[in-house]
């Protein structure tokens, strides 16, 4: 855990004028498995987002301790159309990409690494189905393999366990540990303490501000969830913020 | 047996054998098929099966412009038609890009006004049969400059699917993976845009502006229900075009129909037999699911 893998300088973003993250200042120090929590609007999504390079902030600056390239972001129920015809294998494939490029031919070479990051989340054996026939479980044990196949030292995941079954989730909690042994940075929006307990060593809790930020046992004691009285509705009546 | 193959021969192939004008026409609907299918397939997938419709329309008044300054001249009607749907296209772009109003809606507007435009423009000029050309081309008059139009943008087209066919399809399936990884996903989405358009424009003089999208939708439509991959959609897409335009040609020879309208209803009967009989979610097929493995 040394030096910074993101830092953000007094970030805020706002909807329509209205900061969903407000003046937001700290650290993700790299190799460290940081949970961001807090309650609904509390701008964990939009922070994410930011980090991933998909909606700049509208004041304050981003930067990250690695190439932009090599940042992997898996959003909250990712915008896939699962009606889609293309195979489980072809979507891992897509892992490749910054390596890669879109035009180099894919060898027989990252074919078994993306096989053996299928075997790595229990597919085996799904690579030829239609991406259509998986269960919600399944679909995001393949968005994991095509991270593990990007294999990048930022990952960026947003509520990756929304609406997945136990067993998987397990499994893919069993996965990020593995990340922090090969010293990969992780930040994850997540909302179930027992999870953030298990597997991540630092914690951010936001509502819209930084509320508390530190490592997950020493954070939680302080603050514990009592983040919920954020105002959740736009304040319309707010002055302009002049910080 | 014999006696039905000389029979075959007579009605299908003979009539391509004999008479130059169909065999110019054939040539002219493998190439529409080689090119328009594939960017229908994408069409499809993307969601955006009614840009087709959107942009060809768009095409209109580019080529009335071309058609009152210059007259019949394939030239300019071509070069207007590519610039109004490079216009329509961009402009809605922009719209979409900087304002909450969708793909779909800024599309249609744009359309809906370019299209207004052209109709004004042609009834200004006169007596409507050369509306009718417009609207519904005419196959069996498609000229060397025509044949080698299409030609050229068929090459074009295929050349540059293949060259992005997996950016595009990265961008369909996963639009947020590629802005990560690769910021050129507006690039890719532009090609295909400039894509569509010249295919609609080459397509238009042979078929007209309504019938075109005929030959781009349909198959592309139908070959969903034949194949699970999105090149193998776009191969069997192209097969059902160059049937499609085979069938319609035969058919409008012998019984003298228009031949665009003739090849589109040709793609229409096959895109309801695929939806009925394709093995890939075909509707007899799903009502016969009631087999099943041991699990």
């Amino acid at each position: 855990m040394t030096g910074p893998a993101v830092q953000l300088h007094d970030v805020t973003i706002a909807y329509d004028g209205h900061p969903a993250v407000h003046h937001v200042s700290g650290t993700f120090l790299a190799g460290a498995q940081t949970a961001i929590l807090g309650p609904n609007g509390a701008g964990k999504s939009t922070l994410l987002q930011a980090i991933a390079g998909l909606r700049p902030p509208d004041e304050g600056r981003i930067d990250l301790g690695v190439e932009r390239r090599r940042v992997a972001y898996l959003p909250q129920n990712a915008t896939i159309d699962r009606t889609f015809p293309i195979t489980v294998l072809d979507v891992v494939l897509m892992g490749h990409w910054a390596r890669r490029g879109g035009f180099l031919g894919l060898g027989r070479a990252e074919r078994a690494q993306a096989e053996a990051a299928l075997a790595a989340v229990s597919l085996e054996g799904f690579a030829g189905r239609q991406i259509g026939t998986l269960s919600v479980g399944q679909f995001q044990r393949m968005l994991f393999a095509r991270l593990l196949v990007q294999n990048c030292p930022l990952i960026l995941l947003d509520e990756p366990f929304n609406g997945v079954d136990d067993a998987t989730i397990g499994d893919l909690l069993r996965l990020i540990a593995g990340w922090r042994t090969e010293g990969r940075t992780v930040i994850a929006v997540l909302h179930d303490l027992a999870q953030v307990r298990a597997g991540f060593d630092q914690m951010l809790l936001l509502a819209r501000r930084c509320v508390a930020w530190g490592p997950t046992v020493a954070t939680l004691a302080e603050n514990g969830v009592a983040t919920g009285h954020l105002a959740e509705a736009w304040r319309d009546d707010a002055s302009w913020c002049a910080a | 047996m014999r006696g039905l193959i000389v029979t075959f021969y007579d009605f299908a192939i003979s009539p391509f054998i004999e008479f130059a004008f169909m065999k110019r026409a054939l040539i002219a609907c493998l190439g529409l098929a080689l090119g328009c299918a594939p960017i229908g397939v994408f069409l499809v997938l993307r969601r955006m099966s009614l840009m087709g419709d959107a942009l060809s329309h768009a095409i209109l008044p580019g080529a009335a412009i071309g058609y009152t300054l210059f007259g019949l001249s394939l030239g300019a009607m071509t070069i207007g038609g590519f610039a109004a749907g490079i216009a329509v296209a961009l402009l809605a772009g922009v719209v979409t890009r900087f304002t909450p109003l969708r793909e779909d809606a800024s599309f249609a507007a744009f359309y809906l006004i370019s299209l207004a435009a052209g109709v004004l423009l042609i009834s200004a000029r006169g007596p409507s049969i050369d509306l009718m050309n417009v609207l519904f081309g005419s196959v069996l008059a498609v000229d060397d400059a025509g044949l080698l139009l299409i030609g050229g943008v068929t090459s074009i087209t295929l050349c540059a699917l293949a060259l992005i066919f997996r950016p595009l399809v990265a961008e369909m399936l996963d639009p947020d993976f590629l802005r990560t990884v690769d910021g050129r996903g507006g690039l890719y989405h532009g090609i295909f845009l400039v894509l569509t358009v010249l295919n609609l424009v080459a397509a238009f003089q042979a078929l007209g502006t309504l019938m075109a999208v005929g030959l781009m939708m349909l198959p592309a439509a139908a070959a969903r229900f034949w194949a699970g991959s999105v090149g193998r959609i776009a191969i069997y897409a192209a097969g059902i075009a160059l049937l499609a335009a085979w069938t319609g040609l035969v058919l409008s020879f012998h019984w003298e129909l228009p031949t665009g309208p003739a090849i589109v209803l040709a793609a229409g009967i096959l895109y309801v037999i695929s939806v009925l009989c394709g093995p890939v979610g075909g509707i007899i097929r799903r009502r016969r699911r009631h087999r099943h493995l041991e699990a």
